[in-house]
Parts: structure tokens; C-alpha cells; sequence
């Protein structure tokens, strides 16, 4: 490379061997752990010849269910890197007191904090809400797939080509320094001129793409591909909050795009939209990335509301109370979610007018999302409720949400937000909220579909392990750092000099700790359930007496969900044809239509991951090359016309012959 | 029950594929004839009054643009996308009115907002906008 200096530059751009962080003994550590996790996973497939497999039945396919699957397989995968990050940061705290410097360099924690950030809203909250909207919507509205179902195959390998975009700049080169939202001028090209927050940027660009195009799927979905009868307003409720949070999806992620587009002509082009010059405005980029950030919020906890709604109905083998109050305050959150962004910068000067104006509507939001509250404990008040685990944790939400959102009323009152904004009260609060309602919410739903996904019950034991690990280590995890808030500890230090803190941080890792182990059971709660699987086995397809269509099918669904489309006639439509004593049609069988597997979005995904690359070291050639590759397969793709075709009716009699075998067996 | 006995003989997984347009606007040869000429007269207007220099200030011609700009979105999304208030059973309608809605609390409530920090945070700035002629 030396020899051609110009020839190298102009076809390798940025990147260098200096990009490769063998310099930093953890980073390097981790590579090689990593290096021959991945050797050792692929090697196994090889040995067991799944390529194809993997490749047919999972890659390429556009069965919505499977998608879903693949949304929360990378979800919980990437949970696992996101809480990497958090326990080293909590260790870092624990221990970077007076003459220690902790173990942690504040260029590499920086970037960790960061990092933590962004993948645990973009790339385990987010695959798991639109892994758990994929798998169960088309199943509630008694439909075979999504409006679109190469799209939802699309969607999936771009978000993670995303991911792997953020896992990449753990090893070649260095992630963002500048928070989850990269703030300019921090984030600008004259404060952070390397290449961070460009894998920032194209990370959450390419991701972005996935995010709306599933969102526009499910919205269409939802609005056009009802079973005959099911009118709006006896959709089940997990589909009216997905409905809305899809709504919110569309509305909103064109704002993120259009930030960062912005925020990338300001870097790559030398605009000054953000800067100081030249009229630019960095508050601008503020004012406008929370018109997306707090619709977000609401899009990571709508559906989880419709989970605990679910879960609540059904295990008090109750209707659930208030459904219509349920999904007009699901309607009202989804409108004023955008009328509060500025709370989350009240203390940037717009003054006593704009400040009460927005610290009212945030209080405002709370009204529809207690009344959500009250609803759930009247459905448990006076029902036979039974504690499985998917009611265990929502009973553990309930709690630790009406926690977190009060201290979240206490943060929209503007002088109060003068002295905790940007403190640990902060970060207390919004852990309280996202952890315990997106993960718990989450975890609910895992327990309470995981039978009809994989045909078997998740083992209560290691379960209920991991509950009382989680729950018990999030208190001890963040009740510290409300106090530390309210004493003034600011968010995002890496060192502290006053020796008498040190005690909050040590049991807020203590916390993390309890929280590594409740992880740790959860997979060894997978693992258990999967040797145990006949013991745990599911023949009915509707295990716990459930109250809407997915549990008509059989566990796992066949591939087109439904023989024949079900005919609704109320809110709970399965509860209501069981009281009615329905039969399972057994002949007449006819095809059915289905969509055929396509590779073509996992390949635009593979080069859109490449074109990102390029454009984050700058290595022009390459962006040309992708850019123009990009177009040419997304053009090729729509001269496919064999794009479905039908199962036979013999087919479906024989899969259907087998579960009326095995329903007798049952019996 | 007999719940399938009628409804097993079309309606599948993939509507998208036999799409019957519920109360779209009828699609004809006249309507994207006038749709063209309005489309034209409402961009021969604008500039014409830029090139003639028909207002005396440049912001009130900007308003005036901007306004013809308005209808010609109206235009095009009559005769071009076919809306109507009915089409697609009325999602069209409250999908158009709910984006407009959220464009204007984004519009306004960022010049709102922006205007009090400049008017807090900038005083001085702030004097030099109003003074400006």
C-alpha cells in the first residue's frame, strides 16, 4: 500500500491499518473471543450442512412468522452486546473513584455509552416490537402473511445490515463519542473528524430504510387484510397499539432520516446547517431529532401495552376492561406523542411560555396512560387470575412503571427539570420506564407466544429465575442513581473525586450483576425448554385458554396460518367461537395462494452493508460500485414473476389430517 | 358454527394482488388532460410573477408562490393520485388530514420554538432581525 500513497487512498479512502484497534488490549481481547465465537458458530453449521437449510427455510423466506423469529433472534443478540456495554460502564463507575482511573480510557468509554445507546433502542427494542408485530398481527386478524411480504423479508436484512454496520466499528476503526443522539456540534466534523459518527449516521440510515418500509407493511396490513367481519373496533387490542405504533413509525422516521441526512451534508459536504457559521443552528438539530426521538419512545411502548392487555385478559379469563377507553387512549398517546418533544430540552432557553406549554401536554400524557393502568388491575379485580409467567411480569411492570412514570411527571415540571436534566435521576427515570415496560413487556410476550411460535412452553423454573433476578436487579441497579441524580451526579462521567458516592455506584453494579444473571438464565431457560420440549409440548394451539385468533391455529401455524379465514363476530373472536362451540372444519380444502421465497433482500441488504462501509471511509470507488449494484438488483428483482405459488389442497388436507390426529391425542 | 362456509373462496392472504378499488376517482384521459393544463397555468403564473417582478417585495411574492404551490399539490393529488374524500374507504382522507396535521405542529412548533431561544438566548441577534428593512 505504501508504494501507491494516492492509488491507495483513492480505493481504500480512510481506512488504514491504523483503523484496526490492536493497540487496546480490551478491544483486542474481545475480537479474539468474538473471532472464534464466529469461526466455532460457522464452523457448525458447516459441519451439519445447514447452509441450505438456513438459507431456504429462514434467509430467504417471506413467511411473516419467520421474520418475526429472525427480528427476535437479532434482538436478544443484540441485547447481549448492549448489556456488555452497560456492565462495563457500571463496573468503570464502581470503581473510577479519587486516585483510580478505572479500567476504562475515556476515548473508549465514550464510545461505549454511546454505543449502549443506540443499539439498545435501535437494535433490541426495536427488532423485538417489530419481530413481535410481524409474528402476532397477521395472526390476529386472521390473515395468511403481511400486505407485502418480500418488503417485511427487506425490511428485516436491512435493519440488520444496520447492526452489523454498529458491530463492525467495534473492530475496524471506532464507534460515535457523543451520546445516543450525536448532538452538533459535538457530533460535527470539526469536533469529531473521524469516522464515529459516520458509522453512527449510515448505521441508522440503512436501518431507517427497514424500520418505515416495515412500518408501512403493518399499517396495510392491518387496515386491509382484516378477516371478513372483524371491524376496527373488535381488532384485539395488541393490533390496535400496533396499529398506532406503526402510524407513529411512518409519521415520524422521515424526521430522523431527514436529520441525518442533514447532519451528513454538514459533515461530508461542508454545509452549515448545524454549525456556528454561516446561519447555521445546532439547536435546530436538537429541536428536530426529538420531534423523532419522542414519537420513538411511544413506539417502543404501545405495542408492550398491547402485550400486558393481552396477557392481562387472559390470565384473569376475563374480557379485558374498558376496551374502548383502552384504544382511544392508545389514539390519544399516538397524537399527543407528538406534542411534547421539547420536554426533553427545557433547560436549551426557549423560555416560560414554550416551557409550560410542553411541561403540559407531557402531563397530559400521563392521564391516557394511567387510565391504561386502571384498566389492567380492573381486568385482575374479581378475576381467577393464575400467576404464569407471562402474568408475573406484567404485575412486575405495573409496579415498575407507575414508578418510573411518576418520576417522569416529577421530570415535566420545568424547574424541576432545571436542576435533574442530564443527571442520573434522568437516566434513572428512563430506564425505569423502557426497562421496565419495553423489556418486561418483552420478556411477557416471549413466555406468553413462545408456544405457538416453536410449538412448546418455555420451562417455568429457569423462568422464574430469571424474573426474580431481573426485577430485584433492576431496583438495586437504578433506585441508586435517583438518589445520585437528586444529589447532582451528572450522566456520562467516567471518573468521580468525591469518595462518599462511591457506595450508590458499587450497589447499582451489584444490580447489574443480579441483571447478568437473570440473562443468563433466560438463555439457560431456552436451552432447558428445548431438551425438555416433549414434556413441555403444546398440542392443543392454545395452551393457556386464550382469547383471539392466534390460538385457533395450531402451534407452530402451518404455513398459511388459516385453512379457511376465519369469520369474526367479536373483540375476542376465538374466545367467542369456543363459547360457541366451534368445530374445526375437516374437508373441503381448497389451495392456497402463498407468496415464494425471494433472495433478493438479503442481497440488497449484503450491499447496501457495503455501500455504508464505503461511505464511512470514504472509499468513493466502492460507493460508486455498491451504489450502482444496489440499483441494478433492486431493478432486476422486479422482472421476478414467479413470485408466488400454490400450496395444493392435498397438502393442506394432509396437515390438517395430522392436527385433528393430534388433537385427538390430546384428548 | 359455520363460520367458513362463504368466505373460503377468495379472500386469501394477498389482496394486493386483486386489488378492487373501492370508490377510487375514476381514471380517464379528460381528467388527466385538465389536471396537466391546471398543472401548467399554476406554474406559467408563479413565473411570470418572478420574472416581471410583479410585487414590490420579494417576500410577497414568496407568499404568493408558496400559495400557488399549495393548490398545486391539491391539483396533483386530484387528478394525478386520484384522491378523493371516499377513495379507499376514506383512509386516504384521514391519512392526508393527519399528515397535514403533524406538518403543522412540526412547522410551527419549530419556529415557535426556535424563535424564543434566538428571542432568549440571542438578544442581540434578535435586535439586528428587527431592524432589518
Amino acid at each position: 500500500m505504501s508504494d501507491h500513497p494516492d492509488l491507495a487512498k483513492l480505493i481504500f479512502g480512510r481506512l488504514t491499518w491504523e483503523a484496526i484497534p490492536l493497540h487496546e488490549p480490551i478491544l483486542l481481547y474481545t475480537f479474539i473471543a468474538v473471532a472464534l465465537g464466529g469461526i466455532a458458530v460457522l464452523g457448525a453449521i458447516t459441519y451439519f450442512r445447514l447452509w441450505g437449510y438456513l438459507w431456504r427455510e429462514w434467509f430467504t423466506s417471506i413467511d411473516h412468522k419467520k421474520i418475526g423469529i429472525m427480528y427476535m433472534v437479532l434482538g436478544l443478540v443484540m441485547l447481549l452486546r448492549g448489556f456488555a456495554d452497560a456492565i462495563m460502564m457500571r463496573l468503570q463507575q464502581a470503581v473510577a473513584f479519587g486516585d483510580s482511573a478505572g479500567y476504562l480510557p475515556p476515548h473508549h468509554y465514550d464510545q461505549i455509552f454511546t454505543a449502549h445507546g443506540v443499539i439498545m433502542i435501535f437494535f433490541v427494542a426495536m427488532p423485538i416490537v417489530t419481530g413481535l408485530m410481524n409474528y402476532i398481527v397477521p395472526l390476529q386478524i386472521g390473515a395468511r402473511d403481511v400486505a407485502f411480504p418480500f418488503l417485511n423479508n427487506f425490511s428485516f436484512w436491512m435493519t440488520t445490515a444496520g447492526a452489523v454496520l454498529v458491530m463492525m466499528s467495534l473492530f475496524v476503526g471506532e464507534f460515535a463519542r457523543t451520546g445516543w443522539l450525536a448532538y452538533p456540534p459535538l457530533s460535527g466534523i470539526a469536533a469529531s473528524p473521524d469516522v464515529g459518527v459516520d458509522y453512527y449516521i449510515w448505521a441508522l440510515q440503512i436501518a431507517g430504510v427497514g424500520t418505515l418500509l416495515s412500518g408501512v407493511n403493518l399499517l396495510v396490513t392491518i387496515i386491509k387484510m382484516r378477516a371478513p367481519g372483524m371491524k376496527l373496533m373488535q381488532m384485539p387490542v395488541f393490533t390496535w397499539t400496533a396499529l398506532c405504533t406503526n402510524v407513529l413509525i411512518v409519521a415520524a422516521f422521515p424526521v430522523l432520516t431527514a436529520v441525518l441526512a442533514l447532519l451528513s451534508l454538514d459533515r461530508y459536504l461542508g454545509f452549515h446547517v448545524f454549525t456556528n457559521e454561516l446561519g447555521g443552528n445546532a439547536m435546530m438539530y436538537v429541536n428536530l431529532i426529538w420531534i423523532w426521538g419522542h414519537p420513538e419512545v411511544y413506539i417502543l411502548i404501545l405495542p408492550m401495552f398491547g402485550v400486558f392487555s393481552e396477557v392481562v385478559s387472559t390470565f384473569s379469563r376475563k374480557r379485558l376492561f374498558g376496551y374502548t377507553s383502552m384504544v382511544y387512549a392508545s389514539i390519544v398517546i399516538t397524537v399527543l406523542a407528538y406534542l411534547v418533544w421539547l420536554h426533553h430540552f427545557f433547560t436549551m432557553g426557549s423560555g416560560a411560555s414554550v416551557n409550560s406549554f410542553f411541561g403540559i401536554t407531557t402531563m397530559i400524557i400521563s392521564i391516557p396512560t394511567g387510565a391504561k393502568i386502571f384498566n389492567w388491575l380492573f381486568t385482575m379485580y374479581r378475576g381467577r387470575i393464575t400467576f404464569e409467567l407471562p402474568m408475573m411480569w406484567t404485575v412486575a411492570f405495573m409496579v415498575t412503571f407507575a414508578i418510573g412514570g411518576m418520576t417522569g411527571v416529577l421530570l415535566a415540571v420545568p424547574p424541576a427539570d432545571f436542576s435533574l436534566h442530564n443527571s442520573l435521576f434522568l437516566i434513572a427515570h428512563f430506564h425505569n420506564v423502557i426497562i421496565g415496560g419495553v423489556l418486561f413487556g418483552a420478556f411477557a410476550a416471549i413466555n406468553f407466544w413462545f408456544p405457538k411460535a416453536f410449538g412448546f412452553k418455555l420451562d417455568p423454573f429457569w423462568g422464574k429465575c430469571s424474573f426474580w433476578l431481573w426485577v430485584v436487579g433492576f431496583y438495586f441497579a437504578f433506585m441508586p442513581l435517583y438518589v445520585l441524580g437528586l444529589m447532582g451526579v451528572t450522566r456520562r462521567l467516567n471518573h468521580f473525586e468525591d469518595p462518599s458516592l462511591q457506595i450508590w455506584f458499587q450497589i447499582a453494579a451489584f444490580g447489574a450483576v443480579l441483571i447478568a444473571l437473570g440473562i443468563a438464565c433466560m438463555l439457560i431457560q431456552f436451552v432447558v425448554s428445548f431438551r425438555r420440549r416433549e414434556a413441555l409440548r403444546d398440542v392443543t394451539g392454545d395452551p393457556w385458554g386464550g382469547r383471539t385468533l392466534e390460538w385457533s391455529t395450531s402451534s407452530p401455524p402451518p404455513a398459511y396460518n388459516f385453512a379457511f379465514t376465519p369469520q369474526v363476530h367479536d373483540s375476542d373472536a376465538w374466545w367467542q367461537m369456543k363459547e360457541h362451540g366451534y368445530r374445526r372444519p375437516l374437508s373441503g380444502f381448497i389451495d392456497v395462494h402463498m407468496p415464494k421465497n425471494t433472495g433478493a433482500g438479503i442481497i440488497l441488504a449484503g450491499i447496501s452493508t457495503v455501500l455504508g462501509f464505503a461511505l464511512i471511509w470514504q472509499m468513493w470507488p466502492l460507493v460508486v460500485l455498491a451504489f450502482v449494484s444496489l440499483l441494478a438488483t433492486a431493478i432486476g428483482h422486479t422482472f421476478n414473476y414467479k413470485r408466488d405459488f400454490y400450496i395444493p389442497a392435498t397438502e393442506v388436507a394432509a396437515v390438517e389430517a395430522a392436527r385433528t390426529e393430534q388433537l385427538a391425542s390430546h384428548v | 358454527m359455520s363460520a367458513h362456509a362463504d368466505t373460503h373462496a377468495t379472500h386469501g392472504g394477498h389482496d394486493h394482488d386483486h386489488d378492487h378499488d373501492e370508490g377510487a376517482a375514476h381514471v380517464s384521459f379528460k381528467g388527466y388532460m385538465i389536471g396537466f393544463v391546471l398543472a401548467v397555468i399554476l406554474t406559467a403564473i408563479p413565473f411570470w410573477l418572478v420574472m416581471s417582478g410583479g410585487f414590490k417585495t420579494s417576500s410577497t411574492t414568496a407568499l404568493v408562490v408558496l400559495g400557488f404551490a399549495a393548490v398545486q399539490i391539491v391539483v396533483h393529488m386530484v387528478y394525478f393520485l386520484h384522491m378523493n374524500t371516499k377513495s379507499e374507504g376514506g383512509w386516504n382522507m384521514l391519512a392526508l388530514i393527519f399528515t397535514a396535521v403533524l406538518v403543522l405542529i412540526t412547522l410551527s412548533g419549530s419556529i415557535w420554538v426556535m424563535y424564543h431561544l434566538n428571542h432568549n438566548m440571542m438578544p442581540a441577534l434578535m435586535q439586528d432581525v428587527r431592524n432589518l428593512p
